[in-house]
């Protein structure tokens, strides 16, 4: 049976919608962690949700990089276990240091909220296998800080090693400055490490997974990791 | 002792933030203004008396947690109290 968990840290605010989005897209029973706990139950798939973990305090993400349920997270993570960073949870990824980089605060100062398009640049990880190189997808971002730096050689770097996983794009694929809603580098909306199991990325897929919600673009996020999952049982 | 922690961005770095600030001050009238850049300023009150302990306690503090050395550099001065 495969199994996912949810971390649960205070100020977290999309933890149940990914639950929700998680199980209904793919049948895995889903454990909510709370981040005081020492260890992550047997999983498959852990998902670091969205929301303001420690209200943002010092840094977005810095706080809950080092709660205590995160040293069993990145422990898991290193011994082969897929992770999801989405929004605030991809800011926690790069202050472990799972993944390169920094969100800074948008280039704009304003809050985004609203429906962006992505073109799909590696459909080779463990969250993206279900959509196409170049395909195009609409999922809503919500940030303050998702501005995505890195200095050039790590960008060169993620580059080089097509672990680029989304980019700000316009609805026909093309990746401009216009097109780019925080001020990211290289329009980057969201990356892997090198093992193509650990995502990050700031749209948040869990808003449309079915078509209530208006969309189901990101429902293959979630299809994506059933389907490696079944993949690597064989 | 007390840390006095200076948390700045490093060169090169964006900060909308000071860009923002410049703005205004520009709008106030203050005119000449060259650059702003926003950092932050943390203190510390520490347990320890010896200074070159301290002065590994802090930098540790720093590297590990209260800076991003991605995107920004820290300095502190020492106090005793």
């Amino acid at each position: 049976m495969l199994r996912a968990s949810v971390i649960v840290f205070p100020g977290s605010n999309c933890d149940r919608d990914v639950k929700v989005a998680l199980e209904k897209s793919t049948g895995f029973p889903v454990n909510m962690v709370w981040h005081g706990d020492t260890e992550v139950p047997a999983s498959d798939v852990i998902v670091l949700p969205g929301g303001f973990s420690y209200g943002d305090y010092l840094r977005c993400g810095a706080m809950a990089a080092h709660s205590p349920i995160m040293r069993d997270v990145v422990a898991k993570a290193k011994s082969g276990v897929a992770v999801l960073g989405i929004c605030n949870g991809f800011q926690v990824l790069c202050e472990t240091g799972l993944l390169p980089g920094v969100l800074m605060r948008n280039a704009s100062l304003k809050f985004m909220c609203r429906d962006v398009t992505l073109r799909v640049e590696n459909a080779d990880t463990t969250f993206t296998k279900c959509y196409r190189k170049d395909q195009v997808v609409r999922i809503p971002v919500a940030h303050g800080d998702g501005n995505y730096f890195a200095d050039s050689n790590t960008l060169d770097e993620l580059e080089g090693e097509d672990r680029v996983v989304f980019r700000y794009a316009h609805s026909d694929g093309t990746v401009d400055k216009a097109a780019n809603p925080n001020g990211s580098q290289r329009n980057i909306a969201g990356i892997t490490d090198a093992s193509n199991r650990i995502v990050g990325l700031m749209p948040h897929p869990e808003r449309l997974y079915e078509l209530p919600l208006g969309g189901t673009d990101g429902r293959r996020m979630f299809e994506s990791a059933l389907v490696s999952m079944a993949e690597a049982m064989g | 002792m007390k840390a006095r922690i200076k948390i700045t961005l490093k060169a090169g770095v964006l900060d909308p933030q000071g860009k923002a600030i410049e703005h205004a001050l520009g709008a106030l009238g203050f005119s000449g203004i060259k650059d702003v850049r926003q950092g932050k300023y943390i203190e510390v009150t520490l347990a320890e008396t010896d200074e070159a302990k301290a002065q590994a306690q802090v930098e540790k503090m720093c590297e590990e947690l209260l800076a991003n050395m991605v995107i920004e550099n820290y300095s502190f001065t020492l106090e005793k109290d």
